[in-house]
Order: C-alpha cells, then structure tokens, then sequence
C-alpha cells in the first residue's frame, strides 16, 4: 500500500511505485470487464458524483460504468447546465455538493487548477478528469496500462507524442507520467502548437514526423480542435495533415512493432489517417478505450481504500 | 553557345571594383571572368561583343514588384512587365501577391507561375501573401505555398495590426525556414495620410503621417522577429530614425534585412510641388534630410537592397484629387537611370548599388545569381552610364505610364540584357 493520496489530481504528484501500484490493481479489472458478470461490491454504499463542467461523451461514460460496476451510487452532473449559469462560484457548489456526503467526486473543468481549488474544499475524494490545459491523470495511467500490455513493458520505451501539445493535458499527464518510469519522449508538432520552454520538461522536440518518429516504439497521436486549425495556429486542415497527420508513409519511419494510440474522438483525415487507426496491427486505440474503464475501476479502489483508512485513523 | 564580351568595364559587386576585361558565357552560366586584355582565341566563340568599354554589371533583381495579373491586366501583364524589365536591365523580378484576389493559395501561385513561365523571358519568383486576402486575421498554408514555389511571404502594404496572429505567422514561417517581408509602419498614425508631416504638408493642406509612424512599426516588428528567429526583410524603409534599430538589430545578430525604393532615395517630399499625383507613393516622399540618411545607408550597407517597388496603376486612378488617387509608380525601366543619378553626383559608387541592385537581393531570396563570379547564372547588364536623355513616359513598355520621372533629364542607357545567358534585350553594338 503505497498509494495513499485522498485524491487524484496529477500525475506530478505521483511516485514511480504509486504508478505501478494504480496500474497492477487496474490490471485485475481488464479481465474482470471481460467476464459475463462484470459487477463488485468494492465501493457498494458509497456515492460517487460526476461533475463535468465541460462537454465529454467517453470520459464521463467510463468514468460512470466503472463506478457503477464496482457498486457505487452514480450521479451525474452537467454542470453548464446547472447552478454556474445562475452565477455561483465553483467554492460555492462544492460546498453545497460537499453537504450531502458524497464519497467520491469526479471532476471536469475548463480551467487548469480549478479541480484542486475544488479538492480542497470538500472532505472526499477527488479525481481530476482533466481540468484546462493542465492534466489528465487517468488518461495518462490508461495510456501507460496500455503500453505495458501490448509492449510487455513501460520502459526504455521511446514514445512519440504528436500533433497539438500546447493545448493538450493528455500531452502534459503523459510526458510526466513516461518520464517518470524511465521513457524517452519525443513531442512533434507544429511550432505554433509546441509550448514554450518544453524541451526542459524532459522531451525531444521534432517539427518534422518523418524525424520524430524515426525508431520510435508508441506513437500518441492527439486531437486537433477545428477552431486551431484554421489560419490561426495551422495554416488549414490540408496543410496540416501533409505535414503531421499520421499515415503509414510517415509510420513506416518508427519501428516496425510500433504500436498507434489516440485518446479520442478522433479527427480521421486531420491527424490520423481513417485507414490506419482501424488497422489492428498497429492501433491500440479500442484497446485504450477499454482500459479506460479498468483503470478507473483501479483509481476509485485505491481512493476508496485511503479515505476509509484516514477515516478509521481519524476516528 | 559561347558568347565573349569583351572590352567591358566589369562592375564586380563583392570585390567592390570596377575593371577593364572580359566576361565569358557559356550557355546558361558564366564561365570566366578576366581583367586586361583577350587571351582567348575569338574563333572559338559563337559570338563576340566588343563592348565598347561599357559598364557591364550583373543584372538587377527587383525585389516587390507588382504585376497586375491576375486581376488588373489592364495596369500590367506578365509580357509587359518582362518588356520594361528587360529594357530596364532588370533580369530577375520578385513578385508581390497584392494583386486581385491576393496570392494566398498554392492553386492560385500556380497560376502566377504557369503564366510567368508561359510569356516571361525573364526570371519571375513569386512571393504569396501571409494571411488570406492580405487581411491579417488567418495565416495562409505557407508549407504548401514554400512546396508550390513561393519565395516569401509578405502581406505587402498591409500591415498586420494583431501581433498575436503576427507572432504565431512568423514563428510558423521561421519553422519553414522561409523569409517574410513587412512594411513596416504603425497603421493608426497613418491612417488616411497622403504625405509626410512637415512645412510642405501642412502648406498644402494634406492629411500628414509623422515620419515616426515607420519607427514605430520596425520597433514592433523588430521585437517580434526576435521573438521568433524569423528571417525578415523591410521592403522599404524611408526615414532616418527608423535606421538606428535597423543598425542595433543588425549589430544583436538578427537574421534582418531592409531595402529602401528608389523613389525615395532620388526624390523628395517637394517633388509632390502642385499636387502631381503621379509622385504619390506608399510610404510618401519624405523630407531631403530623411533622403540624404537614405543615401549614406545605402552607401554604408544598413540598407540592403534598392528596389523600384513598380506599382502600375492606370491613367483614371491617378487623375484624381491628390488625396484620393491611387499610390504607387512604376519603375522597372527607370531603376537603373535613376540609381545611376546617385553614381553621377558621387554619391555611391557603381559596385555598392549593384550590391544593393543585384548582390544582396540574390543573396537575401537564395539565388543563385547577381554576381559576375563563374557558375553563376549569366543574367547580365550592358549599359552606357553616361548616355543622356529626355524621359518621355508614353515610350515606356509598362502598360502603365504613371512614372515621376517623366520629362526629367536622365543619364544611363541599357544596350543590352541577357538572362541565363540569352539576350533578352538589345540595342547595335559592335559585334
């Protein structure tokens, strides 16, 4: 038991040993997912609430399923829809959801830092399901199961992350979390789209995918939004998958194992070629979706497990 | 073919020297360049010009210049254009994309080229604009604009007020390694101006900018390039105050360049006189001390490149209240005469404006021209610097005649242009 955090909010907190334990016990729930009978009583009693204060379909979908197949009390909260627009600050409706005593809060926001100004007013468990352009943890540590399912290992591995890394939290919780465990990371991307002072974070910076992905093992590839792509950060969607969409020409530059991730939804013929991201030989990208579900299931385990314990402490 | 040209005084812009020799081209390129007399056997040459002690020079590379195609071909063609180039010893043209509509896709630069290659027996290199329409809001496909030929990008006259979407414009142009030109200017000083504020403007009545207006946007400019390691080039730089950052930038190692029009270098803001419209250019005329600065930046290499900035625009533009007509003049068969009055009053010599003509615009666009060094392509100016004449504008091969040299006495005549070793222009010589 070294994972004994109340919350979930970056991978920047975390230690190598809590990776690997978060990902061995989110290993267990990949087979179990796969069974007829997929439902525990792990965190049966307990209530857990989704609060998306952006738009997510899958996110929040796997965030839910895990919830409920572990046996907890779901609620789902969208949140645009709901108490801000009638103008109350972010505190305020924690400290109204904080009043009826959920266990676990799952939190989405715009705003980079806004997850941890919520974690702090409230006496659960937080899980930052992305919040700005600063993290998203889970998908970080679903990527890394991943990895170490397909490759047999999360080491030594070179990895190329490509496309809009300036506007990514994937980017950001991905570099930090394979830094860590003793990766190489290589970031590709568009000049305009690469953000300042990186290359310090620990990563290779290429523009060029036919160099970037020279020899590589995994390649993330991420989503570009329509709005960057026209004039403002790229010159338009052409130029930019001629240059950076992932097609095999520019596969055939990494190893001949590499393995395509994307963490979704997927702009087919912007970043990655319709043909190639169905192409089991190399993508892993249903894969991803699938563990997403595991992992979660694993982060809620362990939280569930910490706040009891600091509760039979505390008592 | 092997053509000898003998008998030349050799303008030779990176020894700094003008000699008597010969030059030797052998089909496209040049081959030999000697000093003294003919060591060669003339029988092996398919043909032999006794230049007469002419100033034999490498051709001049315009740099901004606008033909009218497509949109306006009634102002200017590209067999027009290459008409007065040619007959103006000006062997390379850089084009801008301020034509209608604007050169901001690879499929309409395709055009340019296809047409320039079709009617142009000169070189036409091609710059595409920065931003769609010119209009500074989205940047244009510059990687697929570089892999369709473009040699820059420039929004020309345009000047990008947004310096977020300059910045992020420029960071993607460095990243391409492609060189971006700017005229440098701060839009909201001048704004509505027709002339430079002073005595004379404000004698005439005239909606004035200060000349600070141009400081301020190579400050602006300048401190973007920084920013993002852009290759840059002010297209035309008119004021004395505005050299002092040129110079510092110049002297902190960043990759920047300027030119200066040859307008402004042999006219000033009296020229204008009694509201002739046909001296109205983009930036106005400035004030004799801000010309004479000019000159010595010329002269002493803060500015870079002269250029004749040819702007056709048609009779009914120009016959207008001063205010209201179209800014511009035409120049491609006057950028040699008019240089040349700098040679004649002392103050350059012949080698550094062909530096400024020819060298440096080759080097600055990475062409493999505008020296008389061997292997280079043999794009050449024969040329009488002495002739005299009377510049009557409706002699002029520009389908435009709106040139401010009309009637004024000039000293230069070209005998002959060649480009990649074909004559391409030519008056009788011995031969």
């Amino acid at each position: 038991m070294v994972f004994c955090d109340r919350h979930l909010l970056g991978i920047e907190q975390l230690k190598q040993v809590e990776i690997l334990e978060i990902l061995d016990c989110a290993e267990k729930y990949v087979n179990l997912n796969r069974e007829t009978k997929k439902n525990s009583n792990i965190l049966s009693g307990l209530t857990q609430i989704n609060m998306f204060f952006e738009n997510s379909t899958r996110t929040q979908a796997s965030f839910e399923l895990a919830g409920k197949r572990l046996g907890a009390d779901v609620m789902n909260m969208t949140m645009q829809a709901s108490s801000i627009k009638k103008g109350e600050t972010l505190i305020d409706t924690a400290l109204t959801l904080n009043a009826m005593n959920p266990d676990l809060i799952v939190v989405r926001h715009p705003q980079s830092g806004a997850v941890k100004l919520l974690a702090e007013k409230v006496n659960c468990s937080v899980i930052n399901a992305g919040d700005g352009l600063h993290e998203h943890p889970t998908q970080a540590l679903l990527d890394a199961l991943t990895i170490r399912r397909t490759k047999g290992r999360l080491q030594s591995l070179s990895v190329a992350i490509c496309g809009d890394i300036a506007h990514s939290r994937v980017a950001r919780s991905n570099l930090l979390l394979l830094n860590k465990l003793g990766n190489r990371i290589r970031l590709i991307g568009p000049r305009t789209l690469m953000p300042s002072g990186v290359s310090e974070l620990g990563a290779e910076v290429f523009e060029d995918m036919y160099l970037g992905l020279n020899d590589v093992d995994v390649v993330m590839m991420l989503r570009l939004q329509n709005e960057r792509m026209d004039g403002s950060f790229v010159p338009s969607r052409r130029e930019y998958y001629h240059r950076w969409g992932l097609n095999s020409e520019k596969l055939s530059c990494a190893k001949k194992d590499v393995i395509v991730m994307h963490p979704g939804p997927m702009n087919r013929g912007v970043e990655i070629d319709g043909t190639l991201a169905d192409d089991i030989n190399h993508s892993v990208i249903q894969d991803q979706v699938e563990i997403g579900v595991a992992v979660r299931m694993g982060v809620m385990e362990l939280l569930a497990r910490n706040v009891s314990r600091q509760f039979l402490k505390g008592g | 073919m092997k053509i000898l040209l003998k008998n030349a005084h050799l303008i030779d812009p990176v020894l700094d020297s003008v000699k008597l020799g010969y030059l030797i081209v052998c089909d496209d390129k040049i081959s030999k360049l000697c000093y003294g007399k003919v060591i060669e056997d003339e029988k092996f040459f398919d043909r032999v010009i006794d230049c007469s002690e002419k100033y034999l020079a490498p051709g001049i590379i315009d740099v901004g210049v606008k033909i009218c195609e497509p949109g306006e071909r009634h102002k200017e063609s590209f067999r027009t254009a290459s008409l007065a180039a040619a007959s103006g010893g000006v062997t390379s043209i850089i084009t801008r994309p301020d034509t209608i509509p604007a050169i901001d896709t690879p499929e309409k630069l395709e055009f340019v080229i296809k047409r320039a290659d079709t009617v142009s027996p000169i070189n036409i290199y091609p710059m595409a604009a920065l931003t769609r329409d010119r209009a500074g809001s989205e940047m244009t496909e510059l990687g697929l604009l570089r892999d369709a030929g473009a040699i820059g990008f420039t929004d020309c006259d345009q000047v990008m007020a947004n310096n977020k979407v300059l910045t992020r414009c420029l960071t993607y142009a460095a990243s391409l390694d492609m060189l971006v030109q700017g005229h440098p200017q701060d839009i909201t000083l001048s704004a509505g101006a027709s002339a430079t504020s002073g005595k004379f403007a404000s004698l005439k009545g005239l909606p004035s900018v200060n000349a600070i207006a141009e400081t301020i946007g190579v400050q602006r400019d300048l401190a973007i390039v920084e920013l993002t390691g852009v290759k840059y080039h002010f297209d035309q730089l008119s004021t004395a105050r505005a050299l002092d950052p040129l110079k510092r930038a110049k002297r902190d190692g960043l990759d920047v360049t300027a030119g200066a029009s040859i307008h402004h270098l042999t006219l000033n803001e009296m020229d204008i006189g009694d509201y002739r419209t046909f001296f109205k250019i983009k930036p106005p005329l400035r004030a004799e001390d801000d010309r004479l600065a000019m000159i010595e930046a010329v002269a002493d290499g803060t500015i870079d490149i002269i250029s004749s900035m040819h702007t056709p625009q048609d009779e009914e533009s120009k016959r207008l209240p001063f205010e209201e007509a179209a800014s511009g003049a035409v120049g491609l068969e006057t950028i040699l005469p008019a240089s040349l009055k700098l040679y004649h009053n002392n103050s350059i010599s012949l080698p550094k404006l062909f530096r400024a003509l020819s060298l440096n615009p080759a080097k600055r666009f990475n062409l493999n021209r505008g020296t008389l060094e061997p292997n280079k392509k043999a794009d050449l100016v024969l040329f009488d610097a002495d002739a005299p004449f009377v510049l009557n504008r409706f002699n002029l091969n520009s389908k435009s005649k709106n040139t401010p040299y009309d009637e004024s006495l000039m000293q230069g005549k070209v005998i002959k242009t060649f480009v990649n070793g074909q004559e391409v222009y030519g008056e009788s010589i011995n031969e």
